[in-house]
């Protein structure tokens, strides 16, 4: 199981995402500005900014915590921020600029209108608003992918259900990893109903003393090791509820680009926390199926900003077609049929192989968020 | 005899230049000299008293915890372990090899009573802790009657990957000290010391900030990068330990007055997958500021947690789902523990992957209103779950201090 923050949009997708953290900006046109808050003053090293992405670096030489934010021209709209900055701590936010007059302010003690000043972009509109553009032109799409996705989980999950309940055990353990197939690739959205997820997906061991064990896992285990379905039919009707609750949640999800991107580190780490160790699918052993599926999420999330990551930081663009691509390879040489071989015919030096080819492609993937929204 | 190093004992026993040379020789390599091998952390930690050492003992660099297994179902052998064994912790905790002629005083044609790889170190602060888990009192020995209503198994918690050889035990040895090997050397006496009554079962390694390095005072970091221990319980204050520490005669086991309640957990870090979180969520999964380790929207480390505050978009400044927001007292009825963990790196698992994390041990008057709540709460719904592993457990009823002439466990055993 895993958690999805879901992050409260600060702004449009279109207009500007914050980035945080210890990231050099790799846009290679990005403008700096460093920003020094005291206690009663804001000294920005520039008040004017070319049009584009533009990284303030706050840093806060007061004793008390401090916050910067950019203010659309009314001053009023909250363009970008960073909140809790402590003393003596240097923080980043990157905002992309159309231009215009936008307000800046400092606010020590996180409190009050704060400092203000103008702050002027200059020059065209263009390059920022391509890529604004791109950005959210590649939510939209990743967005109704995962609707395509939830569709056919809840095909699959139909049919499984219906399996399950005429008692063909057969032709539940077949359809069993192919639907599943259809949440592995959304697992990061899936996931962020809090309420949902323990309910289809938790592992026995998941489980709180005193619950009942749902989901698919504990129809896996009937259908692996119990190898009867006797009281299951409860387990799947519900399913198919909690299912359909689910689908028609993800149809009201908004995604932001950035929230895309790390969705894609969120599945990598899914299989470095959950497949690649075989604990997923700990009776039925079809854990490459759901690894290829935490793949598939994750290459299409970077496929959607492919074009803008070759744009900023070609090099990273290269890193990740190639280690995908690796990774594709490895996974290629365990399919079978339709499917894939069981993760315990798998030798202990396969699975430490394909473990390192995840730590190489987590890594790199790790910075697609910070490159795509400086 | 706790006045003396253990280097200066040997050099009296022997009275000889060779041993003298040794000596020396391993003051080059501590670079410490007689003027500092007094200080508290090469000095040693007084044994007896009302509460076992290593308990409120300012917590040593290392330790090596063992766990153990009784063999016998003899009673009466089990009391003769523990009194042997506490003759040969005194000795320890003093600085001093074990047995009559130590390491190489004895029969050259004989093994030596001491294995000798702490014959030239100081006390370096070491305390010996004992403790009995649940299975000491099941029918093997007829002391059923006598398990603490407080020692109640632990339940399952949600996400609990427990594997059973590495969790539980008859009996548990903290070997806390300043030094890994002194604290290896004295699990290694009491476990030769005990062959034949108890087998070890699992042990666990663990560091934590080296005493003297960098700024003493400061909390330590996790190997998540984050200072923890931050808000620990207040050992400096009779009516906190009272409450919150040792085991009250009110409690249903009058043998454990005065002792304390210890938890064990070893909590394996994903470190890659944490590695690869970006900074705000890792402070938003902890509930403080990575660098000075303020609470979240706070300036400094000490101070208070702000639950209530609100950030611009409404949403609470400390996550709902925060670790320190759902372990603090408030959230839990007062509830504390005196945590006294360490980090621990057992090189790589079979994928690759660093096999660290934390070797959780919290100190408490009793785990059914301590730890259990806690655990309940942290187990469903902190952030942290993500990002950790419960591995192992342990749950162990440490008795009250040895008083002048007596032994381990002697309120229950004798």
């Amino acid at each position: 199981m895993s958690r999805v923050r879901v992050v409260p949009v600060v702004v449009a997708a279109a207009l500007g995402l914050a980035a945080c953290g210890t990231a050099t900006p790799s846009s290679a046109g990005a403008a700096a500005v460093a920003v020094s808050s005291t206690s009663d003053a804001c000294t920005l090293s520039a008040t004017t900014a070319p049009a584009g992405a533009t990284v303030f670096s706050i840093t806060n030489n007061a004793d008390d915590t401090t916050e910067f934010y950019v203010y659309a021209a009314d001053g009023e709209r909250v363009i970008g921020e960073v909140e809790n900055i402590g003393p003596a701590t240097t923080r980043e936010l990157t905002v992309v600029l159309d231009p215009g007059t936008y307000t800046t302010a400092c606010k020590p003690g996180m409190t009050g209108d704060g400092i203000r000043a103008d702050f002027v972009v200059t020059g065209t509109a263009s390059a920022s608003r391509s890529d604004s553009a791109a950005l959210a032109a590649a939510a939209s799409t990743y967005k109704t992918w995962v609707a395509g996705e939830a569709q056919a989980l809840l095909a699959g999950t139909t049919a499984f259900v219906a399996a399950v309940k005429a008692g063909d055990i057969p032709k539940a353990k077949a359809l069993y990893a192919p639907a599943r197939t259809h949440w592995e690739r959304i697992e990061p959205v899936a996931e962020s109903f809090g309420d949902l997820d323990p309910k289809l997906d938790a592992r026995e061991n998941d489980v709180e003393a005193g619950t009942p064990w749902t989901g698919w896992h504990r129809i896996e285990k009937a259908l692996w090791v119990e190898r009867s379905l006797a009281g299951m039919r409860a387990v799947a009707d519900q399913m198919l509820v909690d299912t359909k609750e689910l689908v028609g949640r993800i149809g009201d999800v908004e995604l932001t680009a950035d929230q895309v991107t790390n969705g894609a580190k969120e599945l990598l780490d899914e299989v470095a926390t959950g497949k690649v160790t075989g604990e997923e699918e700990r009776y039925s052993h079809t854990d490459l199926w759901d690894f290829q599926a935490n793949v598939d999420g994750a290459r299409k999330a970077y496929d959607v900003v492919r074009d803008v990551v070759r744009a900023k930081d070609s090099a990273l663009a290269a890193t990740l077609d190639s280690t995908f691509a690796a990774l594709q390879k490895s996974l290629d040489s365990y399919r079978r049929g339709t499917g894939f071989v069981l993760y315990t015919a798998l030798t202990p030096a396969q699975v430490k192989a394909l473990a390192a080819q995840v730590e190489a492609l987590s890594e790199p993937l790790s910075e697609l968020t910070s490159t795509v929204v400086s | 005899m706790t006045g003396l190093s253990r280097r200066r004992f040997v050099g009296i026993a022997a009275g000889g230049a060779a041993l003298g040379v040794a000596g020396a020789g391993a003051v080059a390599l501590l670079g410490r000299d007689e003027a500092v091998a007094g200080d508290s952390v090469t000095a040693a930690v007084p044994f007896e008293g009302p509460h076992q050492a290593g308990i409120t003992t300012p917590a040593q660099d290392r330790v090596h915890f063992a766990a153990f297994d009784v063999v016998t179902t003899d009673v009466r052998v089990v009391v003769a372990l523990l009194q042997a064994w506490t003759v040969a912790a005194r000795r320890l905790t003093a600085g001093l090899p074990v047995g009559a002629t130590g390491a190489v005083d004895g029969h050259a044609d004989a093994p030596p009573d001491d294995t000798g790889e702490a014959l030239d170190l100081p006390a370096a602060a070491l305390t010996l802790t004992i403790g009995f888990g649940p299975s000491l009192f099941d029918r093997r020995l007829g002391l059923g009657a006598h398990r603490p209503p407080a020692l109640a198994d632990l339940p399952h918690f949600p996400g609990d990957d427990l594997d059973p050889a590495i969790s539980d035990g008859d009996l548990c040895i903290q070997a806390c000290a300043n030094d890994a090997q002194v604290a290896l050397h004295a699990v290694r006496q009491l476990t030769r010391i005990g062959a034949g009554v108890v087998v070890p079962r699992w042990s666990q390694l663990g560091f934590a900030r080296t005493s003297g390095v960098g700024d003493s005072g400061a909390t330590a970091r996790n190997l998540q990068g984050f200072k923890d221990g931050t808000r620990n319980l207040d050992t400096s204050d009779p009516a906190v330990t009272r409450a919150q520490l040792w085991a009250q005669p009110e409690d249903g086991a009058d043998w454990m007055v005065g002792g304390s309640y210890l938890v064990s957990r070893r909590i394996r870090m994903t470190i890659e997958t944490w590695d690869r979180t970006s900074l705000r969520e890792q402070e938003a999964v902890i509930g403080r500021h990575k660098g000075n380790g303020a609470p979240l929207g706070l300036a400094a480390e000490h101070d208070e947690p702000d639950f209530a505050s609100r950030d611009g978009n409404g949403a609470p400044v400390m996550p709902a789902d925060a670790h320190v927001r759902l372990a603090h007292p408030d959230h839990n009825d007062g509830a504390h523990l005196l945590r006294r963990g360490y980090s621990f790196a057992d090189g790589i698992d079979r994928l690759g992957r660093m096999d660290a994390g934390l070797f959780f041990l919290a100190y408490q008057r009793d785990p059914r209103r301590q730890f259990v709540p806690i655990q309940q709460r942290l187990s469903r719904l902190d952030a942290l779950n993500e990002y950790i592993r419960h591995e192992s457990s342990g749950l162990w009823a440490c008795p009250p201090g040895v008083r002048s002439g007596g032994h381990w466990g002697d309120t229950l055993l004798t």
